[in-house]
């Protein structure tokens, strides 16, 4: 009974934390991040570190995938050294937090860019390093080849995901119904969808293919639906307010695009030091002070792309292995949507 | 807080004021501003970073449209258009049924596997006792992840299990017939409490005449008044409630009432796990009656499941009530670990709340609230259920 | 006491022996055929514990791939394991993925010293449950072998390079989280224990009250979430506590609340006159407490403590949701490589059966404790 008096006010107390709030103020000053990587000697960096192809451990403990890569490549544009990255592993739910409140410099954690996100989170997208959209997975024999077909469906998802949103929306708006099943563990989905439990499996296109891959000889009896329900274009994220920061982010992701589309890998790159092409010049730093510009050393792009590597080895060493086609993540000369604006 | 202050405790009768007391309450005072202080410069860091981070704040995302899909609903609900607000309350009810239904089968499994480890037959006993020890020395989270395992090697809904007339067991779940409802059926569900209400006054009337006089009187008028009541009001309404049997439609079963895969793993994950530590306080209880009681009952030429259900297990309720409280309160808490396999409670939902809306604080705080709430009236029912006994008991 | 109890339970239907059976036969009858249900009772459960028991020993030893060839890259094939799947156990993945499992990301060439740790701590438990070794040098033990385990962990002396905190992982966080949370927890739980008892602070009873029953009603993982999601936006910006401190810190409130109602119960449980007594001898309320009452109390709950140890060492587990590689979330991790998805079981067995040995040995601790108090007490 004492409980219950004692109970009360305190629960009115945790109810009254939340009537915190006062007009928003707009803060930050410079790159206050780069000056406190550079004060550190290394880049907190937020990942998943359990997505195969994004960043996932081996068995060493070696962060793999191409977020992981991606803050290699902000490593080597900051500090000179791609090795000097601490990843830092979150959650759907804490990697907001973790942003916003300074534990990382920035966030690769496979986050789809969406207007809520910029403008409640006081968070910002660098750039898109993957283009992906939601689609389906499901059995070959369920006799589905398209995803109208799914009326009534059960439907496997992660919570906390766009996909949600995805297909909450596409439901509603062909007028469907269907059941979710919202799992949080990966494993457990994949066992649920694999036994039957679910008619598909929603989730990125490219983690579908990436999980079909994984089926070996039985990934034939699985069937990719053509249908790409939205656009879910996943990049790096960073906070407002640190536009310096902001630039480095987007234009260490451009030198990486703009290095594949010169030709300049991390093997050849030395054999352009003689090149005489104005362009390759300014982004290895043999001329102009594109990074001085930046706050940075005028080697950065050089020490990108030497120790991670352009877009296209990324893909190779992280992607392609999963078995998913390179599609509209290509070259915007081949086909694809990466297009780096010039670095002059 | 401060009221207590001010009016200083009364209870000791040493009205001087005596050095001891002056102490006490200079440092209740210190003790109690150091805290306040401490709250209100979070609460300002707080707001200040809310702020300065501009993060959105307020209870204003609960009347918003909420694009949850949410699997298994005990009110309407529509993702994209039913609000955070009902979402939520969705997850509490979702909550609420995992729970109450888990402390019911939990407390019959753990009075069973607690009778059973005293039982003579060694292989039975031994059999409980590794039951207790094992289950209690692995998390919960693994066994769930178990238990959810297991459901998956169920046949799909085309090749059901189809034990009885329309009740199908597939891992899309356990589906069984429902009384369909219909218009009249207020009437007979009405009539149904009415008769059990009936039935309950014929059977304490019983009670007390079988202590006052030493012969009771049958049972079967109540019987025969529960069934009968509502069977008479549906003639005579004319709808005799028919059965809404289920039956494989596109994809999956429809009608009838199911039981998902998800609800069911967790429901005996959390059963199985509290029933190992119910089944020691059971068996602790079953100890403290005294051995003169079970000679004295024996005596009375009662058999040991008499011995047990009408002269041990009454006395051992009253050691077993407090600590089953607490087994009752961490099964609520554990509820919570459903989101590992796909349950939506409270937690998931507001989990999938916070990550759309972002605001960590109000999100959190629901989830805390929504436990409190909770663990408070499973503490006043089980107190106010203690003293009852503890009366009756004398 | 207990003992004598259960016996006369289970000797209840003792049978006269007619004719002269051996001591086995005997065993048996009255054991496990006493009467014509218990003899069901008994057949059934038998048929049952050998047919799972052959299954499982099918799957897990007969059927069981033990490891698996690599390609010439060095990366597994586990063909013949997706093979096998349903049928036969595939160890192969703990094979593989057994230090990674253990240690997390901590790197790889040096792993000894996580590994040194788990040793260390193993070793302090044993010594911690032997009655003989209850002295005043233990606790000093105790403090060495803790800063020895930060200082292998942390490393950057003696040529010992630096790992952060963050890289930590596997079975030392797990038995870190458990044995710091205990050791913070406890302090904290004393104060507000005898804050909840204290008759003349009805303030400090009020927050101590509060603190307690806050904490007890609500689940761990909305602490957890608190100390992942909530506890940064409470900091001044630029202050930045390290995610496993908070988890640490999460942990020791927890712990501190439930182990306050143990320490609690053993305050109720001292007669009154210990008490006082001690205020008859002129002894201020710290020298009474410090002295005379927390020592026989608190050594009255041992055992309730042991257990209640064991419940947060499996509820460790639980920072897997926010994102900390203990033992479960770096099992978990390990399968989520495309190579070896879908060997869940086999390392959830792996697991079960590292929490249960851990836990099991400290439960069997407990009852023997509990067994040597009680005699203590009859004498």
């Amino acid at each position: 009974m004492q409980t219950a008096r004692v109970l009360l006010p305190l629960m009115s107390m945790v109810l009254g934390l939340l009537a915190l709030g006062a007009p928003a103020r707009a803060a930050g000053s410079g790159s206050a991040t780069l000056d406190a990587v550079q004060a550190r000697g290394q880049l907190l960096c937020g990942v998943a570190g359990d997505t195969a192809g994004f960043s996932i451990a081996d068995s060493q403990g070696v962060m793999h995938g191409i977020d992981a890569d991606g803050c290699r490549a902000l490593a080597a544009a900051t500090l000179g050294d791609a090795a000097k990255v601490k990843f830092v592993p979150v959650t759907a739910q804490s990697r907001f937090t973790a942003l916003q409140s300074g534990e990382v410099d920035v966030l690769i954690d496979e986050t789809t860019w969406t207007l809520g996100r910029e403008a409640s989170l006081g968070l910002l997208f660098g750039v898109v390093n993957f283009y992906d959209g939601t689609g389906f997975l499901v059995k070959k024999s369920s006799g589905v080849t398209a995803a109208k077909q799914m009326d009534g469906a059960t439907i496997c998802v992660l919570p906390g995901t766009s996909t949600e949103l995805a297909i909450a929306d596409y439901f509603r708006l062909n007028n469907m119904k269907f059941t979710p099943i919202e799992i949080q563990d990966i494993q457990q989905i994949r066992g649920a969808f694999l036994s039957g439990r679910c008619d598909a499996y929603s989730t990125d296109a490219s983690a579908l293919a990436a999980f079909r891959f994984t089926l070996g000889d039985r990934a034939g009896d699985y069937l990719l639906l053509p249908d790409i329900i939205s656009k879910e274009p996943l990049g790096p994220m960073v906070r407002k307010g640190d536009d310096k920061w902001f630039d480095i982010v987007r234009w260490t992701s451009y030198a990486q695009i703009t290095a594949e589309e010169a030709g300049i890998t991390s093997a050849n790159i030395d054999s352009f030091a003689s090149t005489n092409d104005p362009n390759i010049r300014r982004l290895l730093g043999l001329e102009g002070d594109l990074g001085k510009a930046m706050g940075l050393d005028n080697r950065w792009a050089y020490n990108v792309v030497k120790q991670v590597g352009n877009t296209g080895e990324v893909w190779a060493r992280d992607i392609t292995p999963l078995g998913v086609p390179r599609g509209i993540n290509n070259l915007w000369t081949k086909g694809g949507l990466l297009y780096a604006p010039p670095m002059r | 807080m401060s009221a207590s202050l001010a009016a200083p405790p009364r209870r000791r009768l040493r009205l001087s004021w005596s050095d001891a007391r002056l102490r006490g309450l200079v440092w209740q005072v210190l003790i109690l501003g150091a805290v306040a202080l401490l709250i209100w410069y979070l609460a300002r860091t707080t707001a200040h970073n809310l702020a300065t981070r501009h993060i959105a704040t307020g209870f204003a995302f609960l009347d918003h449209a909420a694009p949850i899909p949410i699997g298994e609903t005990l009110i309407d609900y529509t993702p994209s258009v039913s609000s955070y607000g009902r979402a939520l309350l969705i997850g509490v009810l979702n909550t609420l049924k995992i729970s109450i239904v888990g402390c019911l089968l939990a407390t019959v499994l753990g009075t069973l596997i607690g009778i059973g480890r005293l039982a003579p037959n060694w292989l039975l006993a031994r059999l409980c006792g590794a039951y207790v020890e094992g289950l209690r020395d692995i998390p919960l989270l693994l066994q769930l992840l178990f238990w959810y395992g297991l459901m998956q090697t169920l046949p799909a809904p085309r090749r059901a299990l189809h034990p009885l007339a329309g009740v199908f067991l597939s891992n899309r779940g356990l589906r069984v017939p429902a009384l369909a409802w219909r218009p009249g059926d207020g009437w007979v569900l009405a009539a149904f409490g009415i008769a059990l209400l009936g039935a309950f006054l014929w059977a304490r009337h019983a009670a007390r005449r079988r202590d006052a006089t030493g012969r009771g009187l049958p049972l079967w008028p109540a019987a025969l008044l529960v069934l009968g009541l509502p069977a008479m009001v549906a003639i005579a309404l004319g709808a005799v409630p028919g059965l809404d049997r289920p039956a494989l439609h596109g994809f999956n079963f429809q009608g009838g009432l199911l039981i998902s895969p998800e609800y069911a793993a967790l429901l005996i994950g959390l059963v199985v796990y509290a029933a190992s530590y119910i089944a020691e306080i059971v068996r602790s209880g079953i100890l403290s009656v005294s051995t003169g009681q079970w000679e004295a009952a024996q005596a009375l030429g009662l058999r040991r499941g008499a011995v047990l259900r009408l002269v041990v297990l009454p006395q051992a309720l009253r050691v077993v009530v407090p600590p089953m409280t607490s087994q009752y309160l961490n099964l609520v808490k554990n509820s919570s670990l459903a989101v590992a396999i796909g349950y939506q409670d409270i937690v998931s939902i507001a989990n999938t709340t916070l990550n759309q809306t972002g605001q960590a604080i109000e999100g959190i705080a629901l989830i805390m609230a929504v436990y409190l709430t909770i663990s408070l009236s499973i503490s006043l029912f089980m107190n106010w259920y203690n003293v009852r006994i503890a009366l009756v008991e004398r | 006491m207990s003992a004598s109890h259960s016996s006369s339970v289970e000797r209840a239907p003792t049978l006269a022996l007619g004719a002269p059976l051996s001591r086995a036969a005997f065993w048996l009858r009255s054991r496990l055929f006493a009467t014509p249900v218990s003899a069901v009772v008994s057949l059934a459960l038998l048929y049952l514990l050998l047919r799972w028991g052959w299954d499982f020993f099918g799957w897990a030893v007969l059927h069981a791939i033990w490891q698996v060839p690599h390609d010439a890259a060095g990366l597994p094939q586990t063909g013949v394991c997706r093979a096998a799947e349903g049928v036969g156990a595939c160890w192969a993945v703990v094979a593989e993925k057994y230090r990674f499992i253990l240690f997390g990301f901590y790197p790889y060439a040096q792993q000894w010293r996580p590994a040194i740790c788990v040793l260390l701590f193993i070793g302090l438990y044993a010594a911690s449950a032997q009655q003989r070794f209850w002295r005043r040098e233990l606790a000093l033990i105790w403090a060495v072998a803790l800063v020895l385990i930060g200082a292998l962990m942390w490393g950057g002396f003696a040529g010992l390079p630096l790992v952060a905190d963050d890289q930590w992982g596997g079975l030392p966080i797990t038995l870190i989280l458990a044995t710091f949370g205990l050791a913070g927890a406890f302090p904290l739980a004393v104060l507000a224990a005898l804050g909840r008892r204290s008759r003349g602070m009805p303030a400090v009873r009020m927050l101590c009250v509060c603190y307690i029953e806050l904490i007890r009603g609500v689940p761990l993982i909305s602490l957890l979430f608190m100390a992942s999601v909530m506890f940064p936006l409470f900091l001044p910006a630029g202050v930045d506590i390290d995610k496993l401190l908070r988890a640490q810190i999460a942990f020791v409130l927890f712990a501190g609340a439930y182990l306050a109602e143990v320490v609690r119960a053993g305050l109720q449980a001292l007669p009154k006159g210990q008490s006082e007594a001690a205020d008859a001898l002129g002894l201020g309320y710290w020298q009474k407490t410090m002295l005379i009452v927390l020592p026989q109390a608190l050594r009255q709950v041992i055992p309730m403590l042991v257990n209640t140890f064991i419940g947060f060492f499996k509820d460790t587990s639980l920072v897997l949701i926010i994102g900390i590689f203990d033992l479960t979330t770096t099992g978990r991790t390990a399968i989520d490589e495309p190579a070896w998805q879908g060997f869940g079981n086999e390392i959830y067995l792996l697991l079960a059966a590292i929490y249960f040995t851990f836990c099991f040995a400290m439960s069997r601790t407990s009852a023997r404790l509990e067994h040597l108090f009680s005699r203590g007490q009859r004498r």
